[in-house]
């Protein structure tokens, strides 16, 4: 039986990954992706505390974790097929209307 | 020992998976190492014994998300705009050594988390158990969810839709 800390630092690890991935990209749909990894790491740590502790709300949560990033997903691509019509590219940073 | 030669080989693949989405330049190849990061989580969710959420893993996000994202990466059809020249310089000089220390901060505090193993008798993967709790305790958030997927379907049409 593996000890919850291994789980719990692996996971730690996969979201940094996320948040770096954030930091560095600049496509739109790569900060989805990147998005997608900070999700998934969450998602190993509530069922890893979930199997440790005997609890089934935390497998519950990662079932609604699953809906907000269907649902993300759906919008955010909405979006970005809509930047791409109206400024013909998938850089973040030529996203700036509302930039001062 | 069975065990624990899988946990690292399914968490090796997992954090490789992951780099190598941040690493890959072309966006496609990013989506893929992405499902390859998704499908040995999904490991993982079998060796914690939540054999249920490790088949939505798969179907779900493998099977439903991934798609969409690779679909729509398709459509577009867009090769690296990566690497432009006039982005700024100085979020990555303070991002980097930022999301180092997030690392260290988290992974330290993660390390000593300690929980006693005998707690962990208790059924909490099946479909069975996960079923129970989630019609009885959780019955409003899951009609609640309804709702928020309607409202997601609604407004990706309303924004992907040329002229409304």
């Amino acid at each position: 039986m593996i000890p919850i800390h291994w789980y719990l630092t692996l996971s730690a690890m996969l979201f940094v990954v996320g948040v770096l991935g954030f930091f560095l990209k600049r496509n739109i749909i790569a900060l989805l992706l990147s998005i997608e990894i900070m999700l998934n790491a969450v998602n190993l740590t509530f069922v890893a505390f979930s199997s440790a502790l005997g609890e089934v709300g935390g497998q519950v949560f990662v079932f609604f974790t699953m809906v907000v990033a269907a649902a993300e997903a759906a919008v955010g691509l909405a979006l970005v097929i809509s930047i791409y019509r109206n400024r013909e590219t998938l850089n973040i940073d030529r996203a700036n209307l509302l930039k001062w | 020992m069975i065990v624990e030669t899988l946990f690292f080989l399914f968490g090796a693949i997992a954090l490789g998976g992951a780099i190598n989405v941040v690493v890959q330049r072309q966006v496609l190849y990013s989506a893929l190492s992405l499902i390859v990061m998704l499908a040995s989580i999904s490991g993982l969710f079998v060796l914690l014994r939540a054999e249920m959420l490790a088949m939505v893993q798969i179907i779900v996000y493998t099977g439903a998300i991934m798609v969409l994202f690779v679909f729509v990466i398709m459509l577009l059809n867009v090769n690296d705009d990566d690497d432009n020249t006039d982005t700024l310089r100085w979020p990555k000089f303070i991002g980097i050594p930022g999301v180092l220390f997030l690392l260290a901060m988290l992974s330290s505090s993660m390390w000593q988390v300690r929980i006693d193993p005998s707690l962990s008798a208790v059924d909490t993967g099946s479909a069975e158990a996960i079923g129970i709790s989630l019609f009885t305790d959780y019955l409003l958030p899951f009609e609640a969810t309804s709702v928020l997927i309607l409202i997601a379907i609604v407004g990706a049409l309303v924004l992907a839709k040329r002229d409304l």
